[in-house]
């Protein structure tokens, strides 16, 4: 766990830098949250990914994996390593600011 | 009026559920009829085996019917959907069956043509899976041939069942090409979409260390977007390859079929929602699930089906009395891995505590997270109390349906 600052808000990070309180989060940190994920700049297909990523965490408690990402949001599996090449659920859950996906158990 | 129960899948939930219900009630206060497409309950543990010719198809595999005590009625059907705003199933000849309580035990099916290639050249001839009865069978045939030359083991994606099971078929073919003689001819590589070995932290160092030990190679983070059996190549989203001579695959799971088909059942993957400790379904009160169906967060695995086996049949007593459910599932697993050369390890876990070093289930026990030639019996022995005590709905001698903690290394509690 660690303390930092995000677009002036100071959050708490988990170990492997997901949100700890998701309700914390605001969109004016995704920017600099994609930037620690080697991601320059947010597009509007970032966006919709981000936004569904959210919607279905406080829908269900639990963002989606993969898989489900690419049946559920619109964006296939292929466009969705494009937008987030080192992983689509893990690092689109942490610029989205909600925790690491438990799908995998 | 007899409650009606209707318990679609004759597996090990579906069996264990009925014959449990059976022993609880007499048979003018409860109709139980289990629905299942086919009379063959596999002892799906038994299919690993298959490959290495320590086991043979038609030794894992009884009629289901017989599996069921006297007085629950089998009926051998595919399901066509459930409407669960007329508490009603339909079955695929066109009947219907009305139930008062509805237990979904349907587990979860294969689904290899989600992934690209998967099914396509080099199928059951260079690519293969042990997860089903003719995948297992098939690459019998080809272990038996082989010579030498690169093998992977692929996980797609979770989840999938008994998520040690690949592990396993890891160690098992290094100790069978050992015993061939062969093993400095065969390259053996795990490829997983996990970032280790296993899930879960402590479990995921101690099998990593184990796979390097017999000189696995172990490649992970691996989401594999496409299977080439004619190019002998894995390829992942991320484009990354792997190459191979022979591929063992597991393929991607999903829910059965008629759970897409039932409105309001079933998630996107057709695994049906369910509250993790009453064993619910979050369709409606009267449904409940159990097995690998449900998607709670705990491994798709037997053990779990067997305990949560008691919280399930409780809370049907407790729903058709009219009382309120118990929270009692812990998420609980408990799952022998071969390790190959008489060897087995035993990890034990659940929802809030992963796999530990130490003793199970007590001080005096099996060792746990550690090679032992005990384990490997345990294994063995595991098949007979299957079909003897589990599926009959016994309770196994030491066995509790809650996780122990007597004989296990915890870590000290954070403050």
């Amino acid at each position: 766990m660690s303390t930092t600052t995000i677009a002036a808000i100071e959050v708490e990070l988990t170990d492997d830098g997901f949100l700890v309180r998701p309700e914390q989060w605001t969109e004016d940190m995704a920017p600099e949250l994609a930037m620690r994920e080697g991601i320059d700049e947010l597009t509007p297909a970032h966006w919709t990914v981000l936004r569904y990523m959210r919607s279905e965490f406080f829908d269900k408690g639990t963002g989606p994996t993969v898989r489900m990402l690419g049946k559920t949001s619109g964006v296939s599996v292929k466009e969705l390593y494009q937008l987030f090449p080192k992983g689509p659920a893990k690092v689109a859950a942490r610029i989205a600011g909600i925790p690491k996906p438990r799908g995998c158990i | 009026m007899a409650h009606r129960v209707v318990i679609l899948g004759g597996g090990t939930g579906g069996t264990l559920t009925a014959n449990r219900l059976r022993k609880r009630f007499d048979r003018d206060e409860m109709t139980i009829t289990v629905v299942d497409h086919d009379d063959r309950h596999v002892y799906q543990p038994g299919l690993l085996f298959v490959p290495f010719g320590l086991s043979a198809v038609e030794d894992i595999v009884r009629p289901r019917h017989r599996q069921l005590r006297g007085g629950v009625d089998f009926r051998q059907s595919g399901i066509d959907r459930v409407s669960i705003a007329d508490n009603e199933v339909r079955l695929s000849d066109g009947s219907t069956l009305g139930y008062d309580v509805l237990v979904v035990a349907t587990g979860a099916v294969l689904v290899p043509e989600e992934t690209e290639g998967l099914v396509g050249p080099g199928w059951m001839e260079k690519v293969f899976t042990f997860y089903s009865p003719e995948g297992a069978t098939a690459l019998q045939g080809a272990l038996r041939d082989i010579e030498g030359g690169r093998i992977v083991v692929n996980v797609v994606d979770m989840p999938i069942k008994c998520p040690v099971a690949p592990l396993e078929f890891c160690f098992l073919a290094d100790w069978h090409f050992h015993e061939r003689g062969i093993r400095d001819r065969v390259e053996l590589t795990y490829v997983t979409p996990l970032d280790g070995a296993f899930t879960k932290p402590v479990a995921s160092a101690e099998l990593a260390g184990m796979l390097a030990a017999k000189g696995i190679n172990l490649v992970t983070d691996f989401n594999t977007g496409e299977v080439d059996g004619a190019g002998g190549r894995l390829v992942s989203y991320d484009e990354r390859e792997v190459p191979f001579d022979l591929a063992v695959v597991v393929p991607l799971h999903g829910g059965a079929p008629y759970v897409a088909r039932s409105p309001g059942l079933g998630d996107d993957l057709g695994f049906v929602p369910t509250d993790e400790h009453t064993m619910q379904s979050k369709a409606a009160p009267n449904v409940f699930v159990i097995g690998d169906a449900a998607n709670v967060p705990a491994s798709k695995a037997g053990s779990v089906t067997h305990f949560e086996g008691e919280t399930v049949v409780e809370n049907i007593v407790r729903f058709v009395s009219g009382e309120p459910l118990e929270a009692s599932f812990d998420g609980h697993a408990s799952c022998f891995i071969e390790t190959g050369f008489h060897k087995a390890m035993l990890i034990d876990f659940n929802y809030d505590t992963e796999p530990l070093t130490g003793r199970y289930p007590a001080g005096i026990g099996l060792p746990l997270l550690k090679e032992s030639r005990l384990n490997h019996l345990g294994k063995l022995l595991f098949e007979p109390l299957y079909w003897h005590s589990l599926l009959p709905g016994s309770d196994l001698p030491g066995i509790g349906a809650l996780m122990p903690t007597a004989g296990k290394h915890l870590p000290a509690k954070e403050d």
